[in-house]
Order: C-alpha cells, then sequence, then structure tokens
C-alpha cells in the first residue's frame, strides 16, 4: 500500500491482475451492482433518497471539475486580452508592467524539460528499485524497505526543496563541472557557468518522485503471479532471465502508468523547484546554467506582487499546466487500459 | 516470492563436482570487488583534485559495475554473465537511490533538532525579524491541524457518498465518467487546486484570504484520494453480506449504512489517514489561499493563517542562519506529524485487514 492518489491510474490494472490472480474472491466490478440489486423486491423512498444522495454527491465532483475549468478560464480570459505578446511563444514575463507582455514559452519549456530529466533520472533507478525489493531482496528485508519507500512517498515536498537548496545544490557544483568540461560538446551540457540550474531542479524531483514510482512499481511486480516466475526459473532461465520474460512483461503497464504519474508529479511540482530555481525567463538547451523556470515555480514566486492582470497571466499559465497534466494521465491511462488485454490473456 | 522458495543458480557452490555450472565467481567476489571500488574512490577523492563527493558516489558505482562484468564475463560468460550484470545493475540502483533519500532525513534531523525545544512549540514569529534567533511554529501548528480538519470534514463525507455511488448503484456512462473524472482529479497538481479556490473564493466571492480557504483548497486534493481508497475497500466487501441484508428484508440504503460500510471502515479510515497525512504536507495551494502570516490566529474562517509547510517555505527563502534553522526544525517537526500518521494508517489497516 501506497498513498492512495498514487495508486489509483495503476489501481484499475492491478485489480485487473488479482481478478486474474484470484478471480473467485475477486468478480469484475461491473457485475456487482446488478447483482447487488437483483434481489431487491421493491424500492422504498428511503432507498431513492439515499441513492439519489450519493448520485448527486457523484454528480456534484463532476461539477467541481467544471467550476474549476470555468474559473481558472474565466480569469485567464481578462489577462490575456490585455496581453500584448503572444501568450504561448513569448519568453517574456512582465504582467504587472503596461502594457503587460507575458508568454507561457519559457516557463513550459522548464516544466517539459526538468520534468523529462528527472524521469529518465529517476525511472531506471525506481525499477532497479522495486526489482531489488521484489525479487532480490531477502524476505524479511524486502517488506522492511517496501515499507521505507511508502513512508519516503509521503515526505513532503517543500521538505525535498529545502534540502535541495541548501544541502543538494552546493553539492552538485562538482558533477555539473564535470559534466561541462567532458561532455560540453553536448549543446545540452555546455555552459559558461554552472548553479542552481535546471539540471539541479531535475535532480531534485527525481529524487522526489523515485520513492513514488518504486512503491507503485514494486505493488506491481508484487502481483506478478508466483507460477510464472517458478516456471521460468524450472526451465533453467537465470535470475535476469526470469524478470525479462516473466516479470517485466507484466509489470510493464503498471511500470508504465506509475512513470506517467511520476511525470505528472514532477511537471505540477511547486515549491522544490520554486526553492531551488532562480526565477529566470529564457529558453536555454544549456541545463547546467543557472537559470530556467516552470508552470508552477513561477505562480509560486510570482502570485504575491501580481496586480489583477497578473493573477490573471498566472491563472491562464496555471491553466496550460492543468491541460498538459491532464493529457499526460489521459496518455498513461491509455496505455493501461490497451496493455491490460495482453498481461490478462498472458495470466 | 523470496530467495528462499526461488532461488537462482547457486553462485560457487562447491557442490557441483560435474562441473556442470561451469565456473563461477566465489560468494564474496562482489563484496570484495564493492570494497575495492568503494578504496579507489576514497584515494581519487584523497589524492586528486576531483572534491565533489557526488562525483566519487558515482565513480565507485560505476567502477563497481564494470569491475564486476569484466570479471564475471571472462570467468563465468554467457548467460550468467548477464544474470550477473543484471544483478550488479539493481544492486548499484538500489544503493544510489538510498543515499540521496537517506541524506535527506539525516540532514533534516540533524539540522532540525538543534531548535527543538519547548519554546519552538509554545511560541509564534509575532515580533522575530529573520536575523532573530527565537521565534516558533505554535501559530503554523494551529494553522495546519484546523485546515486539515476542516479539510477531511469536507472532503470525507463527500468521498465516501461518491464511492457508494460508484460500488454500489454506479452503472453504465455516468459512473465512468465519474469515475475517469477522479482519476483527473487525483492527477491535478496541487498549485491547481490553489489557483482555483484564489479565483473563485478569494477573488471572485471576495471572501479574502483565511484558513477556511486553504481547507477548500486541501479538500479538493483530498477528494480523489478519499474516493479512490473507499472505492477499493467497499470492492472488497463480499456480495454475500449483501445479499444477506437483502434476504432478511433490509432495504438497500440500510444494507449499505449497517453492513457494507462499517465492514470496510478499517481499510477507509486507512485511507483517510493517508489522505490527511498527503495534504498536511501540501504548500502550494496553501500559500495561493492562506496567505501567511507571523501571528497566532485561531479563527480559520477570517483573516490570514499559517502552516507548517507555509511556514518552512517562507523560513527557508531567507538568506539569515536563524531564519534556515527555523526552516529545518519546522521540516522535522513536519516530517514527524506525517510520519506518525502514516505509521498509525499503516498499524490500523494490518489490525484490521479485510479478506
Amino acid at each position: 500500500m501506497t498513498t492512495e492518489p498514487d495508486r489509483s491510474a495503476g489501481a484499475a490494472e492491478q485489480r485487473g491482475a488479482a481478478t486474474a490472480t484470484a478471480p473467485p474472491e475477486d468478480p469484475p466490478p461491473a457485475d456487482r451492482p446488478a447483482v447487488a440489486s437483483a434481489g431487491r423486491p421493491k424500492v422504498g423512498m428511503a432507498d431513492l433518497i439515499f441513492k439519489n444522495l450519493t448520485r448527486t454527491a457523484g454528480l456534484g465532483l463532476l461539477a467541481l471539475i467544471v467550476v474549476i475549468a470555468v474559473f481558472l478560464v474565466l480569469h485567464a480570459t481578462d489577462a490575456l486580452s490585455a496581453n500584448t505578446g503572444n501568450f504561448l511563444t513569448t519568453e517574456e514575463w512582465s504582467p504587472n508592467a503596461s502594457p503587460p507582455k507575458f508568454g507561457v514559452a519559457a516557463t513550459l519549456y522548464g516544466t517539459v524539460v526538468s520534468a523529462a530529466v528527472a524521469m529518465i533520472i529517476a525511472v531506471p533507478v525506481a525499477v532497479g528499485i522495486a526489482l531489488f525489493i521484489t525479487v532480490y531482496a531477502p524476505r524479511q528485508l524486502s517488506s522492511f524497505l517496501g515499507y521505507i519507500v511508502d513512508l519516503l512517498a509521503a515526505v513532503p515536498s517543500v521538505v525535498y526543496g529545502l534540502w535541495g537548496l541548501l544541502v543538494l545544490a552546493p553539492h552538485m557544483k562538482g558533477i555539473q563541472l564535470w559534466l561541462n568540461d567532458y561532455f560540453g560538446w553536448i549543446p545540452l551540457f555546455d555552459a559558461d557557468s554552472v548553479g542552481r540550474s535546471l539540471f539541479v531542479a531535475s535532480v531534485v524531483l527525481a529524487i522526489m518522485i523515485l520513492p513514488i514510482v518504486a512503491a507503485l512499481s514494486r505493488e506491481v511486480f508484487l502481483q506478478v503471479p508466483i507460477a510464472h516466475r517458478e516456471a521460468a526459473l524450472a526451465l533453467g532461465a537465470t535470475r535476469w532471465e526470469m524478470i525479462r520474460v516473466a516479470v517485466l512483461p507484466y509489470g510493464k503497464p503498471g511500470v508504465i502508468s506509475a512513470s506517467m504519474l511520476g511525470l505528472g508529479r514532477a511537471m505540477g511540482e511547486t515549491i522544490a523547484v520554486a526553492l531551488v530555481l532562480p526565477a529566470s525567463f529564457d529558453i536555454s538547451a544549456h541545463i547546467l546554467e543557472p537559470a530556467g523556470n516552470t508552470i508552477a515555480a513561477n505562480v509560486a514566486n510570482g502570485w504575491g506582487e501580481a496586480n489583477e492582470i497578473g493573477r490573471g497571466a498566472l491563472i491562464a499559465s496555471g491553466l496550460v499546466l492543468f491541460v498538459v497534466t491532464m493529457i499526460v494521465n489521459i496518455i498513461a491511462r491509455a496505455i493501461v487500459a490497451r496493455r491490460r488485454e495482453f498481461s490478462g490473456s498472458a495470466a | 516470492m523470496s530467495t528462499a522458495t526461488v532461488s537462482g543458480p547457486a553462485v560457487g557452490d562447491t557442490a557441483d563436482r560435474l562441473g556442470l555450472r561451469g565456473q563461477s565467481l566465489p560468494r564474496w567476489m562482489p563484496l570484495a570487488v564493492a570494497a575495492g571500488a568503494v578504496v579507489v574512490s576514497l584515494l581519487i577523492y584523497l589524492l586528486t583534485p576531483v572534491d565533489s563527493e557526488i562525483q566519487i558516489v558515482l565513480m565507485a558505482a560505476l567502477g563497481f559495475v564494470i569491475a564486476m562484468t569484466a570479471l564475471s564475463t571472462a570467468v563465468e560468460g554467457g548467460r550468467r554473465a548477464r544474470d550477473r550484470f543484471a544483478t550488479t545493475l539493481v544492486y548499484t540502483a538500489f544503493l544510489l537511490a538510498v543515499i540521496p533519500l537517506v541524506a535527506v532525513l539525516v540532514s533534516v534531523i540533524g539540522k532540525g533538532a538543534g531548535r527543538l525545544d519547548a519554546g519552538f512549540f509554545t511560541h509564534s514569529m509575532n515580533g522575530i525579524g529573520a536575523r532573530d534567533v527565537g521565534g516558533g511554529i505554535y501559530h503554523a501548528i494551529i494553522g495546519t491541524v484546523e485546515q486539515v480538519l476542516l479539510a477531511s470534514v469536507l472532503a470525507v463525507p463527500f468521498g465516501l457518498l461518491v464511492a457508494i455511488y460508484l460500488v454500489e448503484y454506479g452503472r453504465g456512462r455516468v459512473s465512468r465518467v465519474i469515475s475517469f473524472f477522479v482519476d483527473v482529479l487525483t492527477g491535478l497538481p496541487s498549485i491547481i487546486a490553489g489557483l482555483f479556490i484564489l479565483a473563485f473564493w478569494v477573488i471572485a466571492l471576495d471572501q479574502g484570504f483565511s484558513g477556511f480557504a486553504g481547507a477548500l483548497a486541501l479538500a479538493v486534493l483530498m477528494i480523489p484520494t478519499v474516493v479512490r481508497s473507499a472505492e477499493e475497500m467497499l470492492k472488497l466487501v463480499p456480495n454475500e453480506l449483501r445479499e444477506a441484508g437483502y434476504a432478511l428484508g433490509v432495504p438497500q440504503w440500510r444494507t449499505i449504512l449497517r453492513v457494507v460500510v462499517p465492514t470496510a471502515l478499517p481499510g477507509i479510515v486507512t485511507g483517510v489517514m493517508l489522505a490527511v497525512a498527503r495534504v498536511a504536507g501540501e504548500t502550494a495551494p496553501v500559500l495561493l489561499t492562506v496567505f501567511g502570516t507571523n501571528l497566532i490566529n485561531s479563527n480559520p474562517f477570517s483573516g490570514e493563517q499559517s502552516s507548517l509547510p507555509l511556514y518552512i517555505y517562507s523560513q527557508a527563502g531567507q538568506p539569515q542562519q536563524s531564519a534556515v534553522d527555523r526552516a529545518w526544525a519546522a521540516a522535522l517537526v513536519l516530517i514527524i506529524i506525517i510520519m506518525v500518521l502514516n505509521l498509525a494508517a499503516r498499524l490500523f489497516a494490518g489490525r484490521n485487514r479485510l479478506r
């Protein structure tokens, strides 16, 4: 078990996995209401009231999403119509000036790049942790480690931000200089000076989402039927071959959805990034240079001194973030839904 | 499940007299190579100008992987070498990941413990400048407790009703759409929840910054968590219990409220506690809606409040050492609160497991 929001996207898949392993105890959820209501003789007044109460709550949830979207759009439009720059391509952010000129390009770039680099660092390591806990570690140690990873996933992001700013950032100087010295010929690692850069922010994000992705992947790997693993070993597979033919194919959709959740978390992360990055608004491929900003961090940094247009501009950028994270989540769901058939037939 | 039942090819097994398994590295070899890699890296650290700890650790890891792979390819060869390579990578990944995660905890405990005294818990920041040494988190704790409690009062009944609808009544398109949007809400970045309440409650309805506005934002974040965990738990309730209720002539709503929900209650409570632990650490939504203050304000319905994450954020942003010390100490308190909530939730879940 891990913190619930992280589970949910993977949960559908895991439910599918659970039915595959133990069908009698866990009938497909879709049949249940039909069975549950089959034996009822008549529907009383109180029944109707209660049913409609829960239904209203469900619809209220839809209304909540609509209200969120409407209010964000409403507040964004005023600022967008006053904007003298192009909202999507302008690299400048001065919505409080007159005339206001702002664009989401630089912060969106920072959001995407920092989250992407964080994923590149975190996902392989997280899969390694999950494999270590489920396959390699001795049994007693493994449940204890699973526990620890779950607890680390609950550490608040502001603590990671504090640590990233005060402990990690000073220590990152050496490795950044080294990357620049030896890989400076790649534009990515070319830098005039190094410091609290997008790269440092990415490392903080990577460390932050590591336990989350690892905890979810671990749960998926635990669902792999023991029979599959034993069958592979019985055929003479080495441990790695067993992982390759039994564990990874089975766990793949779960790992992908866990990674996508981590990606969503990394893109939406505010405080850790706001503490680490110096707020600057330019698009630069040199991720080691002390520059960059993300949408979420920009909101946290900028809203204090924002006037009415400024707040509208921040809300508009928040809307962009909302849309991007929603797309990521929908892709994650689609991958899980599409892959489910495969893992289902494999079981 | 474990290496006790499913054990891979034994390494360095001397019983293999027929030589069917071919040459293998002795059991102590990985440890020896690891020690060698560490020693070499330490020498580099001491003797050359490379002075970044991170680089040294990475070099040790890389050296270990390369040396093990080379040795294994030379001695074991083929599939066994590939297996060895994978094993080495997994162990290295695990150790590399443990370092920063442990470092976070160690820094927080090491740097936070110094400021933890009675005064830290009983004083606010009233009249304390960034450079002053004193000050405390009394006002922040009050704010966090009130905001999280209010958020739970709003989110838990609502989330529970939605979950009951999805599990007990929901069918067809409406419930699929609701279920989809629960997922969308789950992925909602916390700052968006803050922006929404800012736009809706603080600006449009002109209610001003308050602890309640923060609670609203936290509730938006809590609802999908509560729905999902309650849904999972309600689904675990065996159908026989429902059918037994109907067979006795109990109406469906009473069956749900008196039989199904009580059966699932321990799991639901655990889910709620985990959700509480999660929102208690949220900074971004609180930053936009509660505003933060140095004063004690125990009324969540009017005026700015503070909260622990907000306190950490504002203190960490100051250059003075005394402010930074306060940030570390508050971070330690926040981590302890969240860990206690998490552990309590897990112990509770372990004791009252459904199934």
